[in-house]
């Protein structure tokens, strides 16, 4: 296991870029200490996978330098970074049997087949696919092939990091919980670096204790999955991350105040350097928006019922404000008025956070 | 899985393809079958034969001879040129302006019209004028494929492997290129050597091709007639005369034609079984 | 009805894709049909398309019977998981092919083909080739070529499954509102219970090769008839326990019981509980609940809830509590379930309806 560090990482497809678009990652520098659950979410084209490849070694950057604790990787080619990956579709070797897949990395290097057999049997025990162990590997279900993509990084006791890269995507819905909460389990139980590339942002939050988010070849926030919820520090983050995504709203600043047009709007923090800023707006989370007898008058547009929750949309003068409301609660007739929580209510400028 | 629904009216198209099967396969294939069965001196005069002609071709070493020969080249040509087209293939670039190239280049010897292979190979390697047969003598080694057996079944060897291994590597090259990225760098990461990932990825991945491709091969190579007769006529002596080749001297040559026909209709059922066997067992082996 | 099934059954070779299954659907409506691969969603909307003839039973749309008739004679459009356009039309091509095929005069394409690609977004890229385009742009195409064709039914198969998350949140959206505007019915095929609950309108649940149940979304997310319904139909799984009945209150274990409420006139015997994941937390919420004492598998924590995998006696049940609880494997905690948001279903498996209501 080791700490690695990406120090002013960027990387270009094109020989000789020019402008800002021709970078799939814009520079970075991002540290992840050893042992850790990371998440990389992002849309697609962001540049996760391009990031992901560069970690595995898989492609070289353009620019920077990628270290395994004090060790520089840069060049090193992926056989020799000591990393185990799992792919967006299954890859098992159709010819072995799910033993031999395992038991592949090992023998690869030399293993002895004493000491194959138990650590095959033990990682075999950990993924449940003991009962299996004897099956080609070509008659397994996909959750049963991504269990042995993992497992053969699990095998190895030298493995600096396991990376997945949309481990999920050809998993069935029931069945993505349950890989998901053994991922996080087994997470716990041998306590590896993992990354997990996702464009999905539940798989994300669930797994990781430290997401990054990423947006155009940038990061735009590294947090714990509770930062990225309730202070998105870009608003692209308060739209990608939560189901419906952050209300964003015009606002203007009157004696350091956010107003939502004609509505003053309180805030717990103050409004810093929003002079600069050409845009300003105001974020808040659809789970921090309530109906009150003060507030912003609204009117009722729609109402979707989600099951366990309802997802309200009011509209303040073509603004529309997004509610999430428990099952049973009631929903004022008319005239109905709204409050933001005054300490999960942000101030945006250009995009940024001010508050 | 996407079927079509049943559409009557698709028999309709059908039945030009129906028409022309009907009378370049079955129609004379059935004169195959009336003639096995019968003696014939001319004029259109036919005697009932029964099975004679399969009894006397069966038991005669004039075919046993030809077919030993026949499976023999069969056999070597296929332990060359499937392992060597699988090889050329694996060196091929997978991406990039060379591939083209290297398509095109492989694609050539399988453009050029049988009797041209044959009559290429005839000039190139006479021992005298021929470039092939020159440089072999020169280097001290005595090489006339006119008149040595061993020197015949060389050339011939040559000139299959020449002309159809470019068939092996492109239909390898398709199945190569069908593997996802991510199995190479899956093998990667495992540590697994190229010798592991050809024989844990690459052949796996491709022994649907290869056994179209051997199928091709040997099934060709079995009816070879063209290339062989236009270099050595089967010579020298009988050292080079295979099925198709004896077959001709049969039916045209001494124009027996109910022995011909009965050898041709055993001929054409070795085929056909060797074929399926293989088929059967590779495809078992699929299933399991 | 749009379309209905009777008592229509599919085997192929030797097995069964389709049990014996009636289904009505409505004129204009959306439906959604909800299941795991290979419960037989993909299998129903190729019968109803008419793409595959029923083994047995029929098929009737608009009342007539149009079992065995050709799809190319139905005026049916139906868009896939993958992204299936002409590769070597444009994008103007692709929304045009339809109406091409029935010979509609150039104008009235043109005009046709414009409106469509307004109302999915797509106008700026009339022009360019598929290839060319984002998987969101790719599948508005395709979604655009089944809007063009008026069909009457619409049947759409996982169309959202290869987008990213945040896409599949603006399609679901704007779906159910395009496709119904046009007054198509829309049969939309789903393996998630969220999706369904997002797109409302009407839901079948399907079980291998059985639907199971039939009614409007949000009623038979609240009320399952069976236990299969309501495990098709949660996300994640419903918990459930093996529990019995004595006298006035139902026991999970000797030390864990409470009152029987609406359910006094059950016998005595052996029954199910189901519950969903909100309805167990860590703290007492309203109603009634009981408490259990159980053993921390494995916590997920999202931004503002914690999903708990417990193990409670020989079960293992699964908790959605609000609030951030970093819990670690073997810690002991106390959870909370609503027995009166439970479902009781007795030894079959069926819903028991509560008697005091």
């Amino acid at each position: 296991m080791a700490k690695i560090t990406l120090e002013q990482i960027a990387h270009s497809y094109l020989r000789s870029p020019d402008t800002d678009d021709d970078w799939a990652l814009k520079q970075l520098d991002l540290t992840w200490s050893d042992g850790g659950a990371y998440a990389l979410l992002g849309p697609s084209g962001c540049g996760k996978t391009t990031l992901l490849n560069v970690i595995s070694g898989l492609l070289r950057p353009s620019r920077g330098r990628v270290l395994f604790d004090d060790r520089d990787v840069t060049h090193i080619p992926s056989d020799r970074r000591e990393i185990a990956q799992v792919f967006q579709f299954p890859v098992v070797y159709d010819t072995m049997s799910v033993f031999d897949n395992l038991a592949f990395p090992l023998r690869n290097r030399g293993v002895g087949e004493d000491r194959v057999r138990p650590r095959v049997i033990e990682i075999a025990r950990m993924l449940d696919l003991e009962d299996m162990l004897y099956r080609r590997a070509a008659g397994l279900t996909a959750d049963g092939k991504q269990k042995i993509s993992l497992g053969r990084g699990l095998v190895r006791s030298d493995v600096n990091v396991i990376m997945f890269d949309e481990p999920l995507t050809v998993i069935d819905p029931h069945l993505k919980w349950e890989l998901r909460s053994k991922l996080r389990e087994l997470h716990q139980e041998v306590g590896a670096t993992m990354i997990y590339v996702t464009h999905d942002q539940t798989e994300a939050l669930t797994f990781a204790d430290q997401v990054v988010v990423m947006h155009e070849g940038r990061v735009v926030q590294t947090g714990t999955p509770i930062e990225l919820f309730e202070k998105p520090s870009h608003t692209f983050v308060g739209h990608f991350i939560g189901s419906p995504g952050m209300n964003m709203l015009p606002c203007d600043i009157r004696d350091g105040m956010p107003w939502f047009l004609d509505n003053p709007i309180e805030i717990a923090s103050a409004v810093r350097g929003h002079q600069e800023a050409s845009r300003l707006e105001i974020g808040v989370r659809p789970e921090f928006v309530r109906f009150g007898s003060t507030g912003v008058p609204v009117e009722i547009v729609k109402m979707a019922d989600v099951g366990r929750y309802r997802v309200v949309d009011a509209r303040h003068r073509g603004h529309s404000i997004k509610m999430v409301m428990p099952e049973d609660l009631d929903i004022p007739p008319e005239n109905a008025r709204v409050v933001f929580d005054p300490s999960k209510t942000q101030v945006y400028g250009d995009g940024w956070i001010l508050t | 899985m996407i079927e079509k629904t049943v559409n009557q009216k698709a028999w309709f198209l059908v039945a030009p393809v129906v028409a022309v099967v009907a009378f370049n396969a079955l129609i004379p294939l059935m004169t195959v079958v009336n003639y096995s069965v019968q003696e014939t001196f001319g004029n259109n005069v036919f005697f009932w034969e029964g099975v004679k002609w399969f009894e006397e071709i069966l038991h005669s070493p004039r075919f046993h001879d030809a077919l030993l020969r026949q499976m023999l080249f069969t056999g070597i040509i296929l332990l060359i040129e499937v392992p060597l087209g699988v090889a050329v293939a694996l060196t091929m670039p997978r991406r990039g302006p060379w591939v083209s190239v290297c398509l095109v280049l492989m694609a050539l010897p399988l453009l050029i019209p049988w009797n041209v292979v044959g009559a290429m190979w005839n000039i190139f390697a006479l021992p005298d004028i021929g470039l092939l047969g020159k440089m072999i003598n020169g280097m001290g080694i005595d090489y006339n494929f006119t008149q040595q057996p061993v020197a015949a079944w060389f050339t011939t060897i040559l000139m299959d492997v020449w002309h159809w291994t470019s068939l092996v590597v492109l239909l390898a090259y398709a199945g190569l290129c069908s593997i996802p990225e991510a199995y190479y760098q899956a093998a990667r990461i495992d540590g697994a050597s190229a010798w592991a990932v050809f024989r844990y990825i690459q052949l796996p991945k491709m022994k649907r091709v290869l056994t179209i491709a051997i199928l091709l091969r040997f099934m060709d190579s079995f009816m070879i007639y063209t290339e062989p007769f236009v270099l050595t006529g089967g010579g020298p002596g009988n050292a080079t005369t295979f099925l198709s080749i004896d077959l001709v001297k049969i039916a045209l040559g001494q124009f027996d034609l109910g022995p011909a026909a009965a050898m041709s209709l055993i001929y054409f059922l070795i085929i056909l079984l060797l074929s399926w066997i293989f088929y059967t067992l590779m495809m078992r082996n699929e299933a399991q | 009805m749009a379309i209905e099934l009777r008592n229509v059954t599919k085997r192929v070779g030797g097995e069964t894709h389709i049990y014996p299954t009636d289904l009505a659907l409505e004129q204009g409506c959306f439906n959604v049909l909800l299941g795991t691969t290979l419960s037989g969603k993909t299998t129903l909307l190729r019968l109803m398309a008419g793409l595959e003839k029923p083994s047995t039973g029929e098929v009737w749309f608009k009342g007539q019977n149009v079992t065995g008739v050709a799809v190319q004679k139905r005026n049916v459009a139906m868009v896939y998981q993958q992204f299936i356009n002409y590769p070597n039309f444009n994008v103007y091509d692709n929304i045009a092919s339809p109406l091409r095929v029935n010979r509609t005069a150039a104008k009235e394409i043109d005009a046709r083909v414009r409106k469509v690609a307004e109302l999915l977004q797509i106008a700026p890229m009339l022009q360019r080739m598929p290839a060319e385009l984002s998987g969101g742009q790719q599948q508005r195409t395709a979604l655009a070529r089944a809007l063009v064709k008026d069909a009457e039914l619409v049947l759409l198969d996982e169309p959202l499954a290869n987008l990213d998350y945040k896409l599949r949140e603006e399609f679901r959206e704007e779906l159910p509102k395009l496709f119904l505007d046009s007054g198509a019915t829309v049969v939309y095929a789903t393996t998630e219970p969220a999706e369904a609950l997002l797109l409302g309108g009407y839901t079948a649940t399907l079980h291998q090769g059985r639907v199971t149940q039939f009614g409007p979304t949000a009623h038979i997310y609240r009320h399952p008839l069976d236990l299969i319904s309501a495990q098709v139909f949660s996300d994640p799984p419903i918990n459930h326990a093996r529990i019995r009945k004595q006298g006035g209150s139902f026991y999970y274990s000797d030390s864990v019981h409470w009152d029987v409420g609406g359910y006094r006139s059950l016998a005595d015997g052996d029954y199910v509980i189901g519950f969903r994941p909100h309805h167990i937390g860590l703290t007492p919420v309203g109603g009634t609940t009981v408490k259990v004492i159980g053993s921390v598998v494995v916590t997920e924590i999202s931004g503002s809830e914690s999903v708990i995998h417990a193990r409670v006696n020989e079960d293992t049940w699964v908790s959605l509590s609000p609030g951030i609880h970093p819990l670690k494997r073997g810690d002991e905690v106390q959870l909370h379930v609503q027995v009166d948001k439970c479902f009781y279903f007795d030894a079959e498996h069926r819903l028991i309806p509560r008697q005091d209501i």
